[in-house]
């Protein structure tokens, strides 16, 4: 999914800088009327959060902390925190997370390099501008489970054209580490055109005088890169970040079709599905449902640290 | 970086790396077309042109019940989510942009929270709850988590959306005696079709894209959508190789979102960035 940073929140404070009305009388007759709309125009939207979120991550940690088999559901007890203490104590907990990680780190690194590139591309090209952002739209628009069989058809011995490019008898999916690269460059495709749209209306607030200035004063490409065009960016860069690898994080999709999780490359995800549908352990399922949250969670308060001041959520500076 | 429209090596260069941005969004997209294409015999021959073309595997997967119930699963759902999500959706990010009310902080909070919030940790609780309430393997089952996760994006590019809009009109209409409800519907919605436009197609693409609900919330063709459907098919029959039915249905299923991407180019990126860096 796709979020942007401060919208509303800038949208909140011009709100409060709105010259008040020319009475009181009336101020406050209207002030109460559009409290009740305010109020009237967001409820749907809060009440259906609030059943189909809220609701479900508190029933998730109710659950986490009772045994329940589907096979046996009569015996369902609370537990306290022993589902926790079985999930952490497993390794497939952590091989999971390992691999999640991994996934994590290594796709998020290389689509903000390929990302920015593509920025700069889109940004600066002369030649076919219009062609390269429409076509660049096709990765992210399409549905992830095509674009993993796109993938797996081609690294499939006898079937695929990549496949083909390798010696004979070598099963790219059917290895760790060839397999874990394959999901990796899958998830890449798909999201790097994301990631360098977001860079690109960061790069558009660059201004051009600036550059041009550094180059007078003898700046190279490089240096302006890092020393100008990237510190400008950063709260662009910060969003982009933020969400690919909250994103990547919840990996699912692309691992599901290709490797289906064998050889250990089953991420956190895959882990809660697998025990749902195939252990049929709400209770142990669950608990991995919250320990998932909770990692989402503490990644983004990690990057909210980094990145101080300039996080979403936050008030933008140098605004107007 | 420094360089001046007229030189033709500059061009040349820009049209070099344009060239390779196309081959790298395109080569995976005409693979699985080709693959479509090919016959039964040579469709493990691995070669990426097809050396005999053929319809049938298009012909196959329309003659199944799996894949075409799965089609208008996907297609009512898809639609009937994006339209209950940008009402929804327009009504907030309305209220939020323009009106001041108590609780608009969190809103916004909980709608970033959301966009963050990790689906799968969802799985397991609203799997037990919807066979409790009788929603499992039911359209609404999908639609409402569908309508939920796409809030955020809604709110966002909408509110984005709204801030450009001449509220004076709104003031304007107003004062000719209209309540503010009045002003929403007649002076407002109009101006801000063309965002509430651009959400819906964003949140088209992210319900048809959808695979981790689907597949958890649904059992049967009643529900079961046509990225489940997709994934589960093992062949007309038992012998049949199924490679070039799911790569038909795969093309049938990429064909609207590349409609909505050459039609939509300029609107589908306006919207994906908005609100991002505009502060």
């Amino acid at each position: 999914m796709s979020i942007q940073s401060d919208a509303p929140v800038a949208a909140t404070k011009q709100e409060s800088r709105r010259p008040a009305g020319p009475t009181k009388a009336q101020l406050s007759e209207g002030k109460r009327a559009e409290r009740n709309l305010g109020l009237l125009l967001c409820a749907p939207a809060a009440i259906i959060i609030v059943l189909v979120t809220a609701y479900p991550i508190g029933y998730a940690i109710w659950l986490s902390l009772q045994r329940y088999d589907l096979r046996f559901p009569a015996e369902q007890t609370f537990v306290g925190l022993s589902n926790y203490a079985t999930v952490l104590a497993s390794s497939y907990w952590w091989q999971a997370f390992g691999v999640t990680m991994l996934i994590t780190v290594i796709s998020v690194v290389i689509e903000f390099v390929l990302g920015l590139a593509l920025a700069l591309l889109m940004h600066r090209t002369l030649v076919a501008r219009g062609l390269v952002r429409t076509v660049i739209l096709i990765p992210y628009g399409i549905v992830t489970v095509v674009a993993a069989f796109s993938w797996q058809f081609a690294w499939t011995p006898d079937k695929g054209y990549l496949a083909a490019l390798l010696p004979d008898s070598s099963a790219p999916l059917t290895e760790y580490g060839s397999a874990l690269a394959i999901i990796i460059g899958a998830e890449v495709w798909k999201t790097t055109p994301f990631m360098a749209l977001l860079l690109l209306a960061g790069l558009a607030l660059v201004p051009d005088d600036l550059l041009k200035a550094a180059q007078v004063d003898g700046a190279g490409p490089w240096q302006r890169l890092t020393q100008i065009i990237l510190p400008m960016m950063k709260p662009a860069i910060l969003v982009a970040l933020l969400f690919r690898t909250l994103d990547a994080f919840r990996v699912f999709d692309n691992i599901y079709i290709l490797t289906q999780g064998s050889n250990g490359t089953g991420s956190v995800s895959m882990l809660g599905y697998d025990n749902l549908f195939k252990a049929f352990n709400l209770g142990i399922g669950s608990a991995i449902s919250v320990l998932i949250f909770i990692c989402v969670a503490l990644l983004a308060i990690l990057f909210i640290k980094l990145f101080g001041a300039s996080a979403p959520g936050s008030e933008p500076s140098g605004r107007r | 970086m420094a360089t001046t429209t007229g030189d033709p090596r500059a061009r040349v260069w820009w049209g070099v790396a344009g060239l390779v941005v196309v081959l790298y969004a395109l080569i995976p997209v005409l693979w699985i077309l080709s693959l479509s294409f090919k016959t039964t015999d040579t469709i493990t021959d691995g070669n990426f042109i097809p050396r005999s073309w053929t319809l049938d595997n298009y012909a196959q997967i329309f003659s199944l019940d799996i894949f075409t119930s799965a089609l208008r699963n996907s297609i009512g759902i898809s639609i009937i989510a994006t339209v209950l999500a940008v009402v929804i959706g327009t009504m907030a990010a309305y209220a939020i942009a323009r009106l001041d009310f108590p609780g608009k902080k969190i809103l916004v909070g909980v709608s970033l929270l959301i966009a963050m919030f990790p689906q799968v940790s969802l799985v397991s609780p609203l799997f037990d709850i919807e066979r409790a309430v009788g929603l499992f393997d039911t359209w609404p089952g999908l639609i409402l988590p569908y309508i939920t996760f796409a809030l955020p994006l809604a709110i966002y590019t909408l509110s984005a959306f709204f801030r450009e809009i001449p509220w004076e009109l709104e003031k304007a209409a107003k004062m000719d005696g209209a309540t503010p409800l009045q002003a929403f519907r007649s002076v407002i919605v109009p101006l801000a079709a063309p965002g509430v436009f651009t959400t819906a197609i964003l949140v088209f693409i992210f319900c048809w894209n959808d695979f981790l609900f689907a597949i958890s919330l649904t059992s049967t063709q009643r529900s079961q959508t046509a990225t489940v459907a997709i994934a589960n098919f093992t062949g007309a029959s038992q012998f049949a190789e199924p490679t070039g039915s799911i790569a038909a249905a795969a093309v049938l299923l990429t064909i609207p979102i590349i409609i909505f991407v050459l039609l939509f180019q300029r609107r589908i990126v306006a919207g994906l960035t908005s609100g991002a860096v505009k502060g």
